[in-house]
């Protein structure tokens, strides 16, 4: 359902493409996750795959039509997207923020229908964020603010999802339940892409995974052909070791201190 | 204060406020005299005060102090900075050369609409100048290379008129500075054809933008995911706040803190959905101009103190009051 063909990316003034000729195919309701060091291009990924930067070269395609090609609102509706940072400048309630999730399915004047609020409320509940409806967001904790973001997406009720480090900033119970969401979400046919730091969490719950150094594709596919130990000690430029966690079974990264392994 | 209550009350308020703006002055006029006059009947005295001199003074008080206000709900908006009002793309500096020429030079002379023709002359080339460097970067707009040229073309404009004044005679310094301080005492039916004619279609568009600037003031990465037509939606409604602005500037000066202050109250009383914010804004301003206007001609009778004087004096401490409470409140 998205997908990139050979997407190169240059910022004015930077030496190296941010994306150097970068393909990925993220097939419908999947869930696939996009890792990286620190400035690898998985932002840049996002904004060009949702036509916010055009590439310089390539192309990228949503539902085989290529993202310039969507109407804004279309694009809104079919693609829920949460970007990494988003600050509140004036007073708003959390209901607030999740309804506007509904502009895409919205006339200029019309005002929210029966359908609308029930959306709403099911993006509320489904983030456990409904008691929240009424606070305003300046004064949320980072993780309820999170959800309550991830509630809007969902509010528009995409066919995909697209979220940049959604769970950055949170504690394992928040983490845990957004990652379940993602995951129920992407089992009831929702493609879900996940900008993520968390190496073993996306090799746990992702079905495809995506890494990227430097503007380029080191290594894509299932968890276990991803979470390689020489394949991510060259990438995060630190030695490590994969190893395989007793009680789940899944690949574990363990960066090592100098003299250990 | 809920939304249901305060709409119907800043109607009422800017009505109440537009019938004691055209009652009251250094002749006060009577209520029954006064409707007789509103009505068609009325001695000829009467009439010449309330029709000629009263009613488009305090209808041009309502059409400025509702573009002020709601002009700068916008600005706020799209630069997401609550320090944001309507001046702060230079437009008061450009107008303030344009005014400030016309009185340095002489050229009153030529007729009463040289003046409000030069200040809109004066904003909108501070307008077109600080849009062409912020586009400057690229095919999109930057909110933050907007604000910062916004103000150092207000710095610039500031030199011209400090040049322009300290070699001016004191006679026309002091007009200047009237001037830019602020005043509805020019007012015709032609200046309030005028304005309206622009403003009241202008604020109906802005308020037609109000769920796109929701969006907006959350963020334009947010409002472009959400599906707003992020540089459209800045464009026009810039240029529209810009103008609504720069019109309100030739016929009545630069008024300060009607669009910095109004918003701001307005949203710490019914929250920060445009829909409701922006229609707020502009009654109350309109109101509160009215207002200000009727003080500015009462404190000091028969003379007039410059309404930017009273907006400053009564806008601040409301200000600060609601923005304690706010801060207070759980």
């Amino acid at each position: 359902m998205l997908r990139m063909d050979g997407v190169v990316v240059r910022y004015p003034g930077a030496a190296a493409a941010a994306l150097d000729r970068v393909s990925m195919e993220v097939p419908s309701g999947a869930f696939y996750a996009v890792l990286g060091p620190n400035g690898s291009g998985k932002s840049t990924l996002m904004r060009t795959l949702l036509g916010l930067r055009p590439p310089d070269a390539g192309r990228t395609l949503i539902d085989e039509r290529p993202t310039g090609a969507w109407a804004r609102r279309e694009l809104a509706k079919a693609v829920g997207a949460v970007p990494q940072a988003e600050s509140v400048a004036f007073p708003l309630t959390a209901g607030e923020l999740v309804s506007m999730g509904r502009y895409p399915h919205l006339g200029p004047l019309a005002g929210q229908s029966g359908s609308d609020r029930s959306a709403v409320e099911r993006a509320l509940e489904a983030c456990d964020v409904a008691e929240l409806a009424d606070r305003d967001v300046t004064t949320l904790s980072g993780g309820e603010f999170q959800r309550v973001r991830i509630a809007r997406a969902l509010a528009q009720e995409p066919r995909a999802l697209v979220l940049d480090e959604p769970t950055a900033s949170l504690d394992i119970r928040h983490e845990m339940a957004i990652l379940e969401l993602l995951r129920a979400s992407a089992d009831e046919g929702i493609t879900v892409l996940l900008i993520t730091h968390g190496l073993d969490m996306a090799a746990r719950f992702a079905d495809r995974m995506l890494l990227l150094s430097h503007g380029t594709v080191a290594a894509e596919g299932a968890p276990t052909e991803v979470v390689r130990a020489d394949t991510l000690a060259s990438v995060y430029g630190w030695p490590l070791a994969v190893t395989h966690d007793p009680e789940t079974g899944a690949p574990r990264v363990v960066p090592l201190r100098s003299g250990e392994g | 204060m809920s939304r249901g209550v305060l709409g119907p009350a800043l109607a009422v308020l800017l009505v109440l406020s537009v019938l004691a703006g055209v009652r009251f002055g250094s002749v006060s006029i009577p209520t029954a005299d006064l409707l007789d006059v509103l009505t068609g009947g009325g001695d000829a005295v009467d009439r010449d005060i309330v029709l000629r001199l009263r009613l488009p003074r305090v209808l041009l008080g309502v059409l400025v102090g509702g573009g002020l206000a709601i002009a700068g709900a916008t600005f706020q908006a799209l630069l997401r900075n609550p320090l944001a009002e309507p001046y702060i793309l230079g437009i008061s500096g450009g107008a303030s050369v344009g005014a400030v020429l016309v009185l340095a030079l002489g050229w009153m002379a030529a007729g009463s609409w040289t003046l409000p023709l030069a200040a809109f002359g004066g904003a909108l080339l501070a307008v077109a100048l600080v849009f062409r460097v912020a586009t400057a970067t690229g095919h999109a707009m930057d909110v933050r290379v907007l604000l910062l040229a916004g103000v150092v073309v207000a710095a610039f404009f500031s030199a011209c008129v400090a040049f322009i004044l300290s070699v001016s005679p004191a006679r026309t310094v002091q007009s200047a500075v009237l001037w830019i301080m602020g005043s509805l005492a020019a007012a015709s039916w032609q200046s309030v054809l005028l304005t309206a004619a622009y403003t009241l279609p202008a604020a109906t568009l802005l308020v037609g933008l109000a769920r796109p600037l929701n969006l907006m003031s959350i963020g334009e990465e947010t409002a472009y995911y959400l599906g707003a037509d992020v540089e459209g939606v800045k464009r026009l409604s810039l240029t529209v706040a810009a103008l609504i602005t720069a019109s309100g500037v030739a016929v009545a000066g630069v008024i300060g803190f009607v669009g910095l202050v109004v918003p701001h109250a307005v949203r710490l009383m019914v929250g920060s959905d445009h829909r409701v914010l922006l229609p707020l804004s502009f009654l109350a301003g309109a109101a509160f101009l009215t207002l200000a206007d009727l003080a500015a001609r009462l404190a000091l009778a028969p003379a007039e103190i410059p309404i930017g004087v009273i907006t400053a004096f009564v806008g601040v401490p409301f200000f600060l009051v609601l923005l304690r409470r706010s801060v207070s409140a759980p």
